[in-house]
């Protein structure tokens, strides 16, 4: 199959623009009003790269303060207040904003709708982020700090900071309606903005992988919120869900933060699979190996992501059915997870391979990602987590799976469609060399992490024994490898909306899908009249 | 609304974003439906500690049954105090040798160091789990709050029976209170 067979009226041919209000209103306001799925996600995304550098910084200096042995540079409740927000900070304000970007700009282009089902209330739900967030970091220049007790939130630690506590729920909340919000837009714009012949089936997978994640988050942010007002009225309003000294149990936080936690993990992923099963088939020059056990596989992990939370509180004392039972469920995921990366590997395999940037960086997921997973059914064996339980090791499990994984997969698609946002063509040679100094980097920080934990170095602590020394101070080395060669992205990005080679509509050889079928840059409004999708047109 | 000439939706938005706006509000729901399951599934499976509660009747019933007369079960008792505050807490005896089947009678000291009124809680917790559902009590400080005058002290008392179907490699059962003092007084 070729990915020039588009039995589509490309837009500029019929383009009838017989009234004016087609191009973006003038001026700043723009951004506030708006209601274009482009000009959102543009937002989206850009709010996200703030936030990444914001994150990051925090990130620098949980490191700086780790370098050495003994308590250096921040006082040990700001330290707590740094991990927590960092956390925080890089996955509600950078992973889950980004990939929200990334739908409202991608999700109408590829099923070839005009916009969003729902301009208004997405408009409404990017601006809420950004006052969320200013309240959740005000928070660190109030008289009580930060909240400092992980991003985890359990009572009854919690529940002994200041009053900045209230601010911060406060902001988890809006940040919750925010994302509820844009998922039932993306729902909506999924069933019902198909023009004839867009199948299911013929939905690229990243609107496959979304559509799930959607899903997951309409479900499972409830749930956190319900569990965070739990928090507030045991604060101040007198009930006792977790305070024993009430009839509570503070170990039954743990079960309704898990219950949304674990989903949560996929919701930070599912999308990221999506972006690398489109980049992959691309410079591959091959269709994506097995689509439909795909679609499968992602629709298996998000359903038994709900059945695997307690994977969390091994070591909370769970009776032994429990553990073996969450135990193997956990196992279970590996399955379908393992069928994707086959997928991955399966399409690369013979295929006419180039290795531009966001290639590289798609690559590098599949990797890493991996080594991730791997960790992950370490942690999944019961007897083994008590070890590794709150060590290290498991801070580089899931920073295998976030970084390297989530945000890799965030630097492949900006590299991927920066051609189709802006028109110009990115610096590849600078690109290609973000790629290999993040990548030796970030393995420089997180891999030692696996060292230190197995060790028994425990996370969260400002301060640790002797013998853990030489490694930290190569992670933190790593650390400030990979925040400073970031700077080279935001260069990257910047000099390519300033200007740079222009791109064809096309942008890749093998491209594939309906994105591509329009110009370069996408014009402000696309597929105003439904493309003529036939069964044989690719659109995957 | 602008007169796009793109094909109308085949289904009303209002329509999918109502139905997700009701999935979003169940799970809400649903997460507060977490607390009382919680409390059935530890009650049922005896997970997290939770000891059985009888009646003095049931209790009674109980007792005419004994089937393990020459079986002996160590009940050790164990007193600890939530963060720290002035109490002085402890049980009277430390443990018991009994035989599951029969009624007993143990209890607790507990003393206000401060020169407040408190109420306090406690909070109960039986080891191993597998034993909490058939640790069963018939009356127990624990049941309710526990008021203190000022430097006040009482003996606080406790009235148990294990029921015969203990299983058989349970020789020795902890009983474990924590002793919170309860929230919202001035
Ligand atoms: C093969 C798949 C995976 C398995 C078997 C797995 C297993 C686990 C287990 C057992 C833990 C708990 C460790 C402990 O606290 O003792 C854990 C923690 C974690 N996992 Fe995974 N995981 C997998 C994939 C992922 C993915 C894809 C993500 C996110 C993108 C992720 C993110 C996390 C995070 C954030 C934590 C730590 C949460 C915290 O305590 O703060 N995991 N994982
Ligand atoms: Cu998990």
């Amino acid at each position: 199959m070729s990915s020039n067979d588009v039995t589509h009226h490309a837009p500029d041919d019929h383009a009838h623009h017989d009234h004016d209000e087609h191009g973006p209103a003038p001026g700043l306001m723009r951004w506030v009003t708006t209601t274009n799925h482009k000009d959102i996600g543009t937002l989206y995304l850009w709010f996200s790269l703030i936030m990444f550098f914001i994150g990051g910084a925090m990130a620098l200096v949980i490191r700086a303060e780790l370098f050495q042995p003994g308590i250096q540079i921040v006082d040990p409740m700001f330290f707590n207040s740094m991990t927590t927000l960092h956390a925080i900070v890089m996955i509600f304000g950078v992973v889950m904003p980004a990939f929200v970007g990334l739908a409202n700009w991608m999700i109408p282009m590829m099923i070839g709708a005009p916009d969003m089902a729902l301009p208004r209330l997405n408009n409404w739900s990017f601006w809420i982020m950004p006052f969320a967030f200013l309240i959740m970091l005000s928070t660190l220049f109030m008289d009580s700090g930060g909240p400092a007790g992980g991003w985890t939130l359990y009572p009854p630690l919690v529940l002994q900071m200041g009053d900045s506590f209230a601010f911060v729920i406060f902001a988890i909340h809006f940040m919750g309606i925010s994302s509820v919000m844009g998922s039932i837009n993306i729902v909506a714009t999924i069933f019902n903005m198909r023009p004839p012949g867009m199948t299911f089936m013929k939905m690229p997978m990243f609107v496959w992988t979304w559509l799930i994640t959607a899903y997951l988050l309409i479900a499972t942010i409830p749930v956190f919120a319900g569990a965070v007002t739990m928090l507030l009225t045991d604060r101040y309003f007198g009930t006792s869900f977790f305070s024993a000294a009430g009839g509570g149990d503070p170990v039954m936080f743990q079960h309704i933060f898990w219950f949304f936690g674990h989903p949560e993990v996929y919701i930070l992923i599912l999308p990221a699979f999506g972006i690398v099963s489109s980049i992959i088939p691309t410079f591959a020059r091959k269709e994506l190996f097995g689509y439909d056990s795909m679609v499968y596989a992602t629709a298996s992990i998000a359903f038994l992501s709900f059945i695997v939370w307690a994977h969390h509180m091994f070591t909370t004392g769970m009776p032994l059915a429990g553990e073996l039972f969450f135990m193997f469920s956990t196992m279970m995921i590996s399955v379908p997870t393992g069928v994707k990366v086959f997928n991955w590997v399966a399409t690369m395999w013979r295929g006419a391979m180039t290795f531009e940037t966001p290639m590289l960086f798609a690559i590098g997921f599949v990797i890493m990602f991996t080594v991730g997973g791997l960790s992950g059914l370490m942690l999944a064996i019961t007897p083994a987590d008590i070890q590794y339980h709150d060590t290290y090791f498991v801070v580089a499990h899931f920073h295998y799976v976030l970084v390297p994984g989530a945000i890799y997969s965030l630097m492949a698609a900006t590299y991927y469609w920066l051609p189709k946002w802006t028109g110009n063509m990115y610096d590849e040679k600078l690109g290609k060399m973000h790629f290999w100094i993040s990548t030796i980097f970030v393995n420089v920080l997180f891999f030692p992490m696996h060292f230190v934990g197995l060790a028994g170095m425990p996370r969260r602590i400002p301060d640790y024994s002797l013998q853990f020394a030489d490694w930290n101070m190569i992670a933190t080395i790593g650390a400030f490898g990979f925040g400073f060669s970031q700077l080279m992205f935001v260069y990257i990005i910047v000099k390519c909306v300033r200007g740079g080679e222009k791109a064809t509509g096309e942008v890749w050889e093998g491209a594939r899908g309906l994105e591509w079928t329009v110009p370069s840059p996408a014009p402000y409004h696309t597929f105003e009249t439904a493309p003529v999708i036939e069964p044989s047109t690719v659109t995957r | 609304m602008t007169d796009l000439p793109h094909d109308p939706p085949r289904r009303s938005h209002a329509r999918v974003a109502g139905k997700m706006v009701c999935l979003a509000f169940a799970m809400f729901g649903f997460g507060y439906l977490m607390v009382p399951l919680y409390d059935i599934i530890c009650d049922i499976t005896g997970l997290n500690g939770k000891t059985g509660r009888l009646s003095i009747a049931e209790a009674q019933a109980t007792q005419t049954e004994i089937v393990a007369e020459d079986r002996k079960v160590i009940v050790e008792f164990v007193a600890s105090i939530n963060q720290g505050g002035s109490w002085i807490f402890k049980p009277m005896e430390k443990t018991m040798t009994v035989t599951p089947g029969k009624m007993y009678h143990a209890s607790y000291y507990a003393e206000n160091l401060s020169d407040n009124a408190v109420v306090a809680q406690a909070t109960p917790s039986v080891t191993p789990f597998a034993a909490a559902k058939y640790f069963n009590k018939t009356e127990c400080f624990c049941f309710t709050r526990q008021a203190f005058e000022p430097k006040g002290s009482k003996d606080m008392p406790l009235t148990f029976i294990i029921d015969p179907d203990l299983p058989i490699n349970v020789d020795r059962v902890t009983l474990s209170y924590t002793f919170f003092r309860s929230p919202n007084q001035s």
